[in-house]
């Protein structure tokens, strides 16, 4: 009985609560909805939108019910006449220098101030029209985000996002008064500053002020080109988030609907980024393999420890804020640009088709991506190796598009080649996800033995802790690994680029050591990533953790390297890991960037 | 009310060196912090900076949180359009203000102080810093644990209310916080705070210097002591003046008008905008309408609405933005009044505006946006006329 018990009334209905909740949140104990803008489960309390007020008797004021703490006593009033009025204002404000051209935005129907404009009838609103310059064109520049400010209510849902839980601060606010608003370091477009794509201000924005940039036209003109072969691939978290886009609640799993509603909107193959998932394990397992052997046995200096390479927003992150460490990084591509290579090279050659005639799309829950498959570098198979990114919101557009009733399709398989994945693949989606695999896979290989966890499931590398730790003793090693024998590996995983920035400072300044370290930039992992389904909160990606660990456990194989499609990659075509092929089309190289 | 004749008095400005603040100090410390504290309470002091919350009690607040580190700040920000006494108070008696907030450290618990100085007022450091470094030197030789320094501005109205001048003073952005916590509990780097007003902090001093009762002695019941007014506008006596609190508007018309006085703002921009019809029975203190010091003086040459024009451009630019009702709301009646006059909305408009402002003053943030309601509904509701016509 150490918490202490607040009494009050909310409408006059008593209630107790902990000492420290706030009138928000004892209101939803009860059931009132208190309507909100700048306030989001995921970010601090700003307090500064205004719209959740509430009266609180014997207050001149009103009070921002997301950002004052209960109190014994207090008699609140959600609805009263002074309420609706205040409330009804702010609207009518934000409104007054909002760009309402909802029919023709991005985020019609799916606009938090629309459904409040809409739930308090605003209609034709009685203050003057600001919007500002209505000409001027949106921030384009960046190929992952798009930013317009005519849209923006300055809720800075996005500033602390990107300041909280990415460390980033790319957006933040200038100026003052009338002229204030979101922008970047110098005003300079999005596509020039410290941005790492990684798009949860996206996720967070309640309008349609920060959006993806889509690319859902040229896919649809790609599809009916009937001279084009389009492929598609689908990453790990996108099965466990769709549905939410398309009338499931969250932590449904709708793998085979998915691939169904792929193939009715007509790509002509629709494969599995699980398939390069696991390609990854077989290269990077065997990278830090090596750069183990190289360490120990031949006491080269080599950067440890090594770190995963599958997430552009860390990558950039990377780039940016810690270019001393960008050899610690995994010369492996991400999966979708291995996925990317291998398809207009591996995939064009066995299927007889031209590549210059192929178009590469994929499904990402990632913004991220978007700018990944634009880099200079990913052109390995003398094309640009993907061509567009749709994230897991926009396919879900594409899917309504094609009139498609989503719930009721059958479940269909990948296409194949490069259409199998491991249940190893498919936890990629959540933090920890690459470790799991890649110990699962690493073990075996060194002592012919599965992880000493039941039933393979890595407890300690799973869950939403900021920065996890996990150790693992390797003995009994087979004969070719001597050299690891008795060494108790070391690995840490971080998500979200605030956790990223903590322990990469740890590691630069040698408080910890390590030999392998993940990191993804989103929080959660993929299934947290910025394409995926709006809204995001701690229990929704939860609920899509759950589910990428069952899909993992109903799948008949669960280890990277048992995948049959990447042995047969091997054999025909790669070689060997880190062979001279993979070399070409796997492994890529980083670029120092500035922070201003 | 009490029957007597408020005055001019003079204690504020009176000279005063280091050495003697210092001696007054040490002399103050005989009695226990709560004593000074009691003083400070009975005496009836309130904050001069404007909103008149009572001092001895915020140094309470203060005194009873339980932390190691506690701060001391003296809100030297005067940005208040028609404000320009603690300019005048720094620039001549800056030993006092050092002193009050020493004698508020000791008070509360707090070994360190700092003024945070207005940006345009950064002319004033090399003389402001001198009388520091020198009070600090010699509160060190008198073994007094308590260190004063200064912190300068950049130019925002809104880094004066309170818990944005924290923000400053952390590096981050001007922006006033949510309230609670209130400063008394987590202020400057989330430590007990005491945040005074220049002109308080010199009147707690006084409070020590001359004693609760001859403090009480002056003023009215509700509004205790003096004050250093600003005088300013269709006046042939402008300038800074210390008058009894509680003085009616009249008699100060009488002793500052030009004879044609129209209206008085009262507390400038964010104040109330009293006509001529309004003198007799306006009192200047906290019974009546308090001040900050401003009092800017209206001839019948003046139009209205180039006056609260010019109030609604100063609290568009100036508001932060960040909070909807104070960055769009002064922006709406701004445009809200431009429009009416062009002929462009209705006269009714006015009313509109006015259940705007209405809901600026019990929905905004912080007290730049709920006062702006102040001026504008005193303008339009005494002189709608110059601003339809």
């Amino acid at each position: 009985m150490n918490e202490f018990l607040v009494n009050l009334k909310i409408n006059n209905i008593p209630v107790s609560v902990k000492e420290g909740t706030t009138i928000l949140d004892a209101a939803k104990i009860l059931n009132f909805k208190i309507p909100t803008l700048c306030n989001h489960p995921d970010l601090t309390v700003a307090g500064n939108c205004r719209v959740c007020v509430v009266e609180v008797e014997g207050s001149r004021l009103l009070s921002a019910s997301c950002a004052t703490p209960v109190s014994e006593g207090m008699e609140v009033y959600t609805n009263s006449e002074k309420v609706r009025t205040a409330r009804k204002h702010v609207i009518e404000l934000l409104l007054s220098e909002h760009n309402a051209d909802c029919t023709k935005c991005f985020k019609n129907g799916h606009c938090e101030l629309q459904d409040l404009a809409s739930e308090y009838r605003i209609g034709d609103h009685v203050f003057i029209d600001m919007v500002k310059d209505r000409s001027k064109l949106a921030d384009m520049s960046s190929p992952s985000i798009a930013k317009d400010d005519s849209k923006c209510i300055r809720c800075q849902r996005c500033v602390r996002t990107c300041e909280e839980l990415q460390s980033v601060s790319a957006l933040a606010v200038i100026n003052k008064g009338d002229h204030q608003k979101i922008s970047t370091f110098m005003n300079k477009p999005m596509d020039d500053v410290v941005c790492t794509n990684c798009g949860q201000c996206i996720n967070r924005c309640p309008t349609g002020a920060l959006t993806e940039r889509t690319y859902l036209e040229e896919v649809w003109n790609a599809i009916n080109n009937p001279s084009k072969h389009v492929v598609v691939q689908t990453a790990p978290a996108v099965r466990i988030g769709l549905g939410e886009d398309l009338g499931y609640k969250p932590g449904e799993r709708v793998t085979g609907k998915m691939v169904a509603a792929l193939k009715h909107i007509g790509f002509d193959s629709v494969l599995d980024t699980d398939f390069t998932a696991d390609l990854t394990i077989m290269e990077e397992g065997t990278e830090l393999l090596t750069r183990l052997k190289k360490a120990l046995v031949e006491g080269e200096k080599v950067a440890l420890p090594m770190m995963t390479s599958c997430s552009p927003g860390w990558i950039k992150f990377q780039e940016h804020m810690f270019p001393d460490l960008l050899n610690n990084l995994s010369t492996c591509k991400s999966p979708q640009q291995m996925f990317g290579a291998l398809a207009k090279t591996y995939y064009a050659r066995k299927k007889g088709i031209d590549p210059k005639n192929m178009v590469s799309v994929s499904i990402m829950p990632c913004t991220a991506k978007k700018f990944e498959c634009n880099r200079p570098e990913m052109r390995d198979s003398g094309y640009q190796d993907v061509d567009y990114v749709l994230t897991t919101r926009e396919l879900a557009m594409m899917v309504k598009q094609a009139g498609i009733d989503f719930m009721k399709l059958d479940d269909e398989h990948y296409d194949s080649i490069m259409g199998e994945g491991t249940g190893a693949a498919v936890i990629f989606g959540a933090t920890g996800g690459v470790m799991e695999a890649a110990l699962r896979t690493a073990y075996e290989i060194v002592t012919g033995r599965e992880v000493p966890f039941k039933n393979l499931n890595i407890m300690p590398v799973r869950g939403f802790e900021g920065i996890k730790e996990a150790k693992v003793l390797i003995n009994d090693v087979k004969p070719e690994w001597k050299f690891l024998e008795g060494v108790e590996l070391s690995v840490a995983i971080a998500h979200g680029l605030h956790n990223a920035n903590e322990l990469m400072k740890a590691v630069r300044e040698g408080k910890v050591v390590y030999h392998f370290i993940e990191v993804m930039g989103c929080p959660g992992g993929c299934l947290g990533g910025g394409g995926q389904p709006i809204p995001t909160s701690p229990e929704i990606r939860q609920k899509r953790a759950s589910a990428i660990y069952a899909e993992d456990e109903g799948l008949p194989l669960r280890k990277s390297h048992l995948n049959p499609e990447v042995a047969l990659i091997y054999k025909e075509f790669l070689g060997e890991p880190l062979g001279h092929k993979s070399h070409d089309l796997l492994h890529t190289h980083y670029k120092v960037r500035k922070r201003y | 009310m009490e029957n007597k004749v408020l005055k001019r008095v003079d204690y504020i400005f009176q000279e005063s060196s280091v050495v003697e603040v210092i001696e007054l100090i040490t002399k103050t410390f005989k009695k226990t912090p709560d004593d000074i504290i009691l003083d400070v309470i009975d005496s009836g002091l309130r904050g001069r900076g404007g909103a008149g919350f009572p001092t001895g009690l915020k140094w309470r607040f203060a005194k009873n949180e339980d932390s190691p580190v506690k701060y001391v700040i003296c809100n030297a920000d005067e940005g208040e359009p028609g404000t320009f006494k603690d300019r005048e108070i720094l620039e001549t008696v800056a030993s006092k203000v050092l002193a009050g907030m020493c004698i508020c450290g000791h008070s509360i618990g707090a070994k360190e102080g700092f003024i945070y100085l207005r940006g345009e007022y950064n002319y004033l450091l090399p003389h402001l810093s001198k009388v520091t470094d020198d009070f600090n030197n010699q509160l060190k030789t008198k073994n007094i644990d308590f260190t004063v320094y200064i912190k300068s501005g950049s130019g925002a109205y809104i880094c004066g209310e309170e818990s944005a001048l924290f923000e400053s003073m952390e590096g981050k952005r001007g922006e006033p916080r949510n309230k609670p916590p209130y400063p008394t509990i987590s202020g400057y780097n989330a430590k007990p705070t005491v945040i005074n007003n220049v002109e308080t902090l010199v009147y707690a001093y006084m409070i020590c210097k001359m004693g609760v009762e001859k403090f009480k002695e002056l003023g009215t019941k509700d509004s205790r002591g003096s004050k250093v007014f600003s005088v300013s506008g269709d006046t042939p006596n402008a300038g800074i003046f210390e008058l009894e609190l509680g003085m009616p508007l009249k008699d100060f018309v009488q002793d500052f008008g030009d004879g044609d006085t129209k209206a008085v703002q009262v507390g400038g921009a964010s104040g109330h905008c009293v006509p001529r019809k309004h003198f007799n029975e306006t009192i200047i203190g906290f019974e009546g309408i308090p001040t900050g010091g401003s009092m800017m003086i209206f001839n019948s040459s003046r139009s209205m609405y180039n006056v609260l024009h010019d109030y609604l451009e100063f609290f568009t630019e100036e508001s932060c933005g960040q909070c909807t009702p104070c960055r769009v709301g002064c922006q709406q009646l701004l445009k809200g009044i431009e429009a009416v006059k062009k002929g462009e909305r209705k006269p009714q408009y006015l009313d509109e505006l006015k259940k705007l402002s209405a809901t600026m003053k019990v929905a905004a943030k912080c007290g730049l946006g709920q006062s702006v309601a102040n001026p504008f509904n005193s303008i339009i509701d005494n002189f709608r006329e110059e601003i339809i016509y």
